[in-house]
């Protein structure tokens, strides 16, 4: 943890709320996100008990699986959730702008514009914490290879229509979500912890109700009180008052509540199966009801706290103004969300199991990339989080005293000035360290040249004054554009990290894997044969 | 002189029998090895949760019965037929190309109490190891001594090569999906297992022609199905580790030498009188205890209203040098305390400066723009 | 077969087996794992002449831009007539000005300007842009363990066969973003080039280089134990072979003793009270300078192997070595204050592959309220312990051995990765036991 993020928690402990570690927000949040809250059952990875999902705080839409054991039953439960999710998504999958994107000739080898379609925008999925991403991507996983009836009218347990599909959505997502700065699926702990310091630890920090007890205490209570209510407060039946986020669930609330309320349901049903009558049946149907509403409403009431805890915890992210380079990320979301609309669309097959060697290192380059991109953007569109970077000594402020005229040595000078700044700051600058200025939204490079006379043995503190060596964006001619040369009295910061990040090689296309990384995929043929075969299904999967 | 034995005995409360530990407990003392009140208390065998319990912060542990009943017919799965598909599976990934055996035999294990369970066992182990076939331990009980006293262990199952190896077996009911798992439920079946490994040494040590494989079976569900998967963990670094710990044990008589005569954790005194013998033996409380200690809410709220900076988490002490409180820090930040040459102090008063400025929207708002 | 005793004839046969496999072997490529001084560099340039002098064209891979011009200067030494392409980026100031020097160098940003040169040199990030060409018969992959296995991927279909060569007890490469997904995959894009070379083709022949000429008689088996526990090396040189001397006496202080001992034994240990400190702790930074500082006052010179007489250890033979970058900075400054000049002030990341006389470590976990894993990295620890040729000075605050026990041991594991051996922990702890044994209390 950086100096300045730890001393934002310690005082939020003296405080005895949240301090900010952000002045803008750092995430891009569309008008209409998708709030999903998962449950998943003890025990059985996977298996889905329960879940609320939809747009409308006011009006979420329940889905409970009553015995998870139940294959028919999971399966409605996931064609209930294509149902809520997909319609969507889909919504915004229609809604298209026009854009031009470089594309490989393959016959001239060169680069040239192609006209294509871009989503306008992106379905946005919001789930409590961590966990639930880890969830949505198990989700995925589990569903993309079913086979529908229409896929293989022999397949043993056809699983409903829309449920692969729903698979390759929430896998997309998944793996969306670990791209640095991406917003497509985010956790709302994440969002929280991003833009505030609690004064309890991190690890505390992955309790949402703990973590909006300190963000947003009740009146008249510190956040410490309110976050230990939040975790440990039960009430006379022992349950707890704040249930946990999910998927999980409390053992009290399994073994206390939810596992009687199955008892009773399978009870029902057997009982239902032996009906001798349709006047014996109507009854125990209506005993069936009874213990399926039961199951309901026990889910309801722990997913419900929860439910309205991510929309108070959007609520609060909504007051910070949007950072100015979010959009940019939030518009590279566009294009991994239309990417995917047009692979489902081209009848591609679904994302393999495990990535190929190239795959994984395009993935890999590209998220390093979007990584470093993320530091640099949320440092330039942030004062609070520049601060932190001024204080490592990859950036300082600094005001410019003096600026001398020079040029480079070549046939046809070029402008070269040379820039005294005045600082107090301490930035780990060596011979030729390149720095960075925003000028008009885009970096003017400099390079360093040399402490100023007397600066040499300044105590930390005390004010230097470096000479920095500017050495492009002055326009062509001899004499600097307006307005592209610094001038005595302007106050910059200025970056020892670059504000934008070039992609990596391109490397070669996964037939052409060399054989240092075992060649092309399909040559060596993995224990489970071709990625696109369907997991052998049992009698008794979980999922 | 009174023996180590004793001394534990009369902190435990005279007339109370030593909370047992097992290798998840055993395990877990890698998880804080700098907590003496840890190490006194599960070296007497103190019941922690007793403990807690009395000093009215009870521990949030606890096992939901679907995980159980989950748990349980997945073994039973993988174990049954005399465990040939569990054998199956450990020739695949162990058997260096030999062919699975038809049936190993499984010696029937039963005796009276966790000593004579133990006992039988060691017998077990040297005949199917002077037989030089396969054999299938089921829920063999192992004897490991910690400080003093011994600690039986039930592994889920051990398997003797015909070459004399042993292996433990570890079954697990989280999944391996496509042949990856939660890394840190890996971990923690790693370490337990480690802990098999080590008792299993003991045994081998006097068994002649034996010796015990640190490369262990982990068995879980495959994917999404109830069929059982293998992967082989080398548990070489989790078995130093916690050799190492079981060795600094013996460091409990010098904790218990420290404390005030007459210390007592027996839960029939008074909640105020366990407060004060708590207290007496030091804690390292970190956040990370709260998933590895009964006593970590305890400890928690101490360390809380000592405003002990661990409290926020280990890695926060990294930049704060000797500073150890919140009060401290945040007096050394605002310039009230300490001295400005030293690197820290400057630090924190230079990071609280620039917070301030960049909070307080000063110095021309966003330069970067 | 009789022990080899002579470690001449041990490194030239390991040498001559690894040019045989490279000339005359048909494995596609070789593996060699090189200790520290083992003579890695050496190997790369014999085995590049001898490519070149067989007709056969040769890239040479590399990982930073200094490694590419060192090779190319040690090359134009050996081999001054020998033509070599230097390729480089299109950044202002791609290569080192020395290499404009060199008549037989010639340096491009462009693959093609290059074409048909005996021996192309470069980094791995700029073959990686290098396309459509036609592939070179043979590569040298130097410093193979710190280049990441999606480097490889990027330049591996530029060549037929490769010489795979590097210390696999280094700093082992990372990546910035979390790269679990691919853990316990052969071609996991985060793990080391040679790693997943081998896991694709493990039949490839391995070697290794059994001497470090660079480590002296006293360091040699401490480094090796401590680091290499299952590659076990030696010494080319025996005890009392080097010799270092002071010209003026100890007066007694801290700095004078360790320097004493470091002198008679190869190892110092300048032990301060035990105290929890920020990185930069100015009483270490202060004590490491100050012994550098005596160091040099005092006249302190190494006899060795290569010449009869003692040569002096000046500034530029002496190194310090810290864990980051702010600790190296307040030592600079602390140096400055001293008024000591050219003495290579360091992190670990960049001592890699460097040798001086004597080195003076500031020890990663001193004055550390905890261990964490970046601190107890094997490699980290390994490169400050294996750079100097005679004596190596650490700096440490008391109480380090309690705190690797104390260090939690809660590592997740990911199924299917190999453990990485040595374990950081134990190696502390070796290098700490041996440590020990030449410490010197000392309070500034």
């Amino acid at each position: 943890m950086s100096l300045i993020s730890t001393l934002a928690r310690l005082e939020a402990v003296d405080s005895g709320r949240a301090q900010p570690l952000a002045t803008v927000r750092h995430r891009h949040l569309t008008g209409s996100p998708l709030v999903l809250v998962p449950l998943t059952t003890a025990g059985e990875a996977g298996a889905p008990l329960g879940a609320l999902v939809g747009t409308d705080r006011a009006a979420p839409r329940l889905l409970v699986v009553a015995q998870p054991r139940d294959r028919d039953l999971r399966f409605a439960f996931l064609a209930e959730l294509a149902e809520a999710v997909l319609p969507h998504i889909e919504a915004y999958a229609d809604a298209v702008e026009p854009a031009e994107r470089t594309e490989v000739d393959p016959e001239t080898g060169k680069k040239v514009k192609v006209e294509v379609e871009l989503c306008s925008d992106a379905a946005q999925l919001i789930v409590p914490g961590r966990a639930g991403i880890d969830f949505v991507r198990l989700l995925g996983r589990s569903m993309r290879f079913r086979r529908t009836a229409e896929d293989d009218p022999d397949t043993p347990y056809p699983a409903p229509a829309r449920v692969p599909l729903l698979g390759r959505w929430l896998t997309h997502y998944g793996e969306r979500a670990r791209v640095p700065g991406s917003s497509l699926l985010l956790a709302a702990t994440d969002l929280l912890n991003r833009h505030w310091a609690t004064g309890q630890s991190s690890l505390e920090d992955q309790h949402l109700g703990a973590l909006l007890a300190w963000v947003d205490p009740p009146d008249g209570e510190s956040g410490a009180v309110a976050a230990l209510r939040a975790e440990l407060e039960r009430d006379r039946a022992g349950q707890l008052v704040c249930p946990p986020a999910g998927p999980a669930t409390d053992p009290a609330f399994d073994n206390r509540l939810l596992a009687p309320a199955i008892e009773r349901y399978d009870r029902a049903r057997t009982a239902l199966a032996a009906a001798e009558d349709g006047l014996d049946a109507d009854t125990r149907l209506g005993e069936l009801s009874d213990a399926e509403r039961e199951i309901r409403s026990l889910l309801a009431a722990v997913m419900l706290p929860t439910w309205d805890a991510v929309w108070r915890g959007l609520d609060l992210l909504r007051e910070l103004p949007e950072g100015a380079r979010a959009e940019d990320r939030w518009t590279r979301d566009r294009w991994s969300f239309t990417g995917h609309r047009d692979r489902v669309r081209a009848g591609e097959p679904p994302q393999p199991r495990r990535d190929d060697a190239v795959t994984a290192a395009q993935k890999l380059a590209s998220r390093e990339t979007a990584q470093a991109q993320l530091e640099a953007q949320e440092a330039l569109d942030d004062p609070l989080v520049l601060a932190g970077r001024r204080l490592a000594g990859e950036a300082f402020l600094g005001e410019v005293t003096e600026v001398e005229m020079a040029y480079s040595e070549s046939k046809r000078p070029s402008p070269r000035p040379l820039v005294t700044v005045r600082t107090d700051e301490r930035p780990h600058l060596g011979e030729r360290t390149k720095v960075y200025r925003s000028l008009d939204g885009r970096p003017q490079t400099a390079e360093f040249v040399r402490y100023a006379a007397g600066s040499a043995h300044a105590e930390p503190g005390d004010t230097v004054h470096l000479v920095l060596r500017i050495t492009d964006r002055m326009g062509r001619s001899k004499e600097p554009a307006p307005g592209s040369v610094p001038e005595p009295g302007d106050r910059i910061a200025w970056t020892l990290f670059e504000h934008d990040q070039r992609g990596g090689p391109k490397l070669p296309d996964p037939e052409d894997t060399p054989w240092t990384h075992g060649g092309p995929p399909g040559a060596a043929v993995a224990g489970g044969g071709p990625a696109e075969q369907p997991d052998p299904v049992t009698a008794e999967d979980i999922l | 002189m009174r023996t180590l034995r004793q001394r534990l005995a009369e902190l435990r409360g005279p007339s109370v029998a030593p909370h047992p530990l097992d290798a998840r407990a055993l395990a877990a003392l890698a998880a804080n090895p700098g907590c003496k009140r840890r190490a006194l208390l599960d070296g007497a065998g103190v019941d922690k949760a007793v403990l807690a319990t009395a000093l009215g912060s009870p521990a949030a542990f606890g096992q939901s019965q679907f995980a159980f009943v989950r748990g349980n017919a997945f073994e039973a799965k993988v174990k049954a037929d005399g465990g040939t598909e569990l054998l199956r599976l450990l020739v695949e990934r162990l058997g260096g190309g030999t062919e699975a055996p038809a049936a190993a035999v499984v010696p029937d294990l039963t005796a009276a109490g966790p000593e004579g369970r133990a006992a039988r066992t060691a017998l077990a182990l040297r005949e199917a190891t002077a037989a030089g076939g396969w054999a299938l331990l089921d829920h063999p009980m192992l004897a490991l001594e910690v400080a003093g006293s011994p600690a039986y262990l039930e592994p889920d199952a051990v398997v003797v090569h015909p070459d004399g190896t042993w292996t433990v077996v570890e079954i697990k009911s989280f999944p391996m999906v496509d042949g990856s798992a939660d890394a840190s439920k890996v971990g923690a079946a790693a370490r337990q297992s480690a802990v098999y490994v080590l008792a299993l040494e003991r045994i081998a040590a006097v068994t002649e022609g034996a010796r015990v494989g640190h490369r262990v079976l982990l068995v879980c569900p495959k994917d999404f199905s109830n069929l059982p998967t293998a992967s082989v963990v080398d548990v070489r670094k989790q078995r130093a580790v916690t050799d190492r710990q079981l060795t600094r044990l013996t460091r409990v008589e010098d904790i218990a030498a420290a404390l005030p005569e007459g210390t007592t954790f027996d839960p029939g005194c008074s909640p105020e009188a366990l407060g004060t013998a708590v207290e007496a033996v030091p804690a390292a409380y970190a956040p990370e205890c709260l998933a590895a200690c009964e006593l970590a809410f305890h400890c928690r709220a101490k360390s809380r209203a000592e405003g002990a900076v661990e409290s926020l988490g280990r890695s926060v002490r990294g930049e704060l040098g000797g500073l150890t409180t919140v009060a401290g820090v945040l007096a050394a930040a605002a310039g009230k305390e300490g001295d400005p040459a030293d690197p820290t102090v400057a630090a924190l008063r230079r990071a609280a400066a620039l917070r301030a400025e960049a909070l307080a929207g000063v110095s021309g708002g966003v330069p970067c723009h | 077969m009789t022990a080899v005793t002579d470690p001449g004839t041990a490194a030239a046969r390991a040498t001559d087996a690894i040019l045989e496999d490279t000339l005359r072997g048909t494995a596609r490529g070789i593996v060699v794992d090189s200790p520290p001084g083992a003579g890695k560099s050496t190997l790369v340039v014999r085995a590049a002449l001898e490519l070149a002098s067989a007709g056969r064209p040769l890239m040479v891979v590399a990982q930073t831009n200094a490694q590419v011009d060192d090779l190319v200067v040690r090359l134009a030494e050996k081999a001054p007539g020998l033509p070599v392409g230097r390729l480089h980026s299109s950044d202002s100031d791609p290569y080192d000005k020395v290499l404009d020097g060199l008549d037989n160098v010639r340096k491009s940003a462009k693959a093609a300007d290059l074409a048909g040169l005996d021996i192309v040199i470069s980094t791995a990030a700029k073959w990686a842009h290098v396309k459509n060409v036609e592939p070179w018969g043979h590569a040298i992959v130097d410093e193979a363990y710190q280049m990441r296995s999606d480097a490889l991927l990027a330049v591996a279909g530029l060549f037929e066969r490769a010489l795979f060569v590097g210390d696999p007890g280094q700093l082992d490469p990372f990546s910035i973003v979390g790269a679990d997904q691919w853990a316990g995959l052969s071609y996991d894009p985060s793990a080391s080039a040679v790693s997943t070379l081998l896991a694709h083709n493990p039949e490839l022949p391995q070697h290794r280089l059994p001497v470090s000429w660079r480590l002296p008689a006293s360091a040699a088996p401490l480094v090796s134990q401590a680091f290499y526990p299952y590659t076990p090396f030696r010494s080319g040189t025996d005890h009392g072979d080097r010799r270092l001397s002071f010209g003026v006496p100890s007066d007694g202080s801290g700095p004078d003793r360790v320097l004493d001992e470091a002198a008679e034994s190869g190892w110092g240990l300048l032990e301060l009270p035990a105290r929890h400190t920020p990185r930069t702790d100015p009483e270490a930074v202060r004590a490491v300078a100050l012994v550098v500082r005596r160091l040099l006052d005092r006249g302190g010179a190494a006899t060795s192997e290569r010449g009869p007489g003692p040569v002096p250890v000046t500034a530029d033979r002496v190194a310090v070595g810290t864990a980051h970058r702010d600790q190296a900075a307040a030592v600079r400054a602390a140096l400055a204050e001293l008024g000591v000049t050219g003495v290579a002030v360091d992190t670990a990341n960049r001592l890699q592959g460097r040798e001086f006389d004597v080195t003076v470590v500031l020890h990663p976990l001193s004055g550390r309220p905890d261990a964490t894993a970046f601190h107890l990295e094997t490699g980290r620890l390994c490169v400050l312990a294996s750079r100097h040729r005679h004596a190596c000075v650490v700096v440490c605050r008391e109480g380090v051995a309690d705190l690797l026990d104390e260090h939690p041991s809660t590592e997740p594991v990911q199924l299917g990765v190999t453990v990485k051996f040595p374990d950081g922990w134990e190696a502390n702890h070796a290098v700490l036991a041996h440590l020990a044994e030449h410490r010197v209390h000392w309070a500034p």
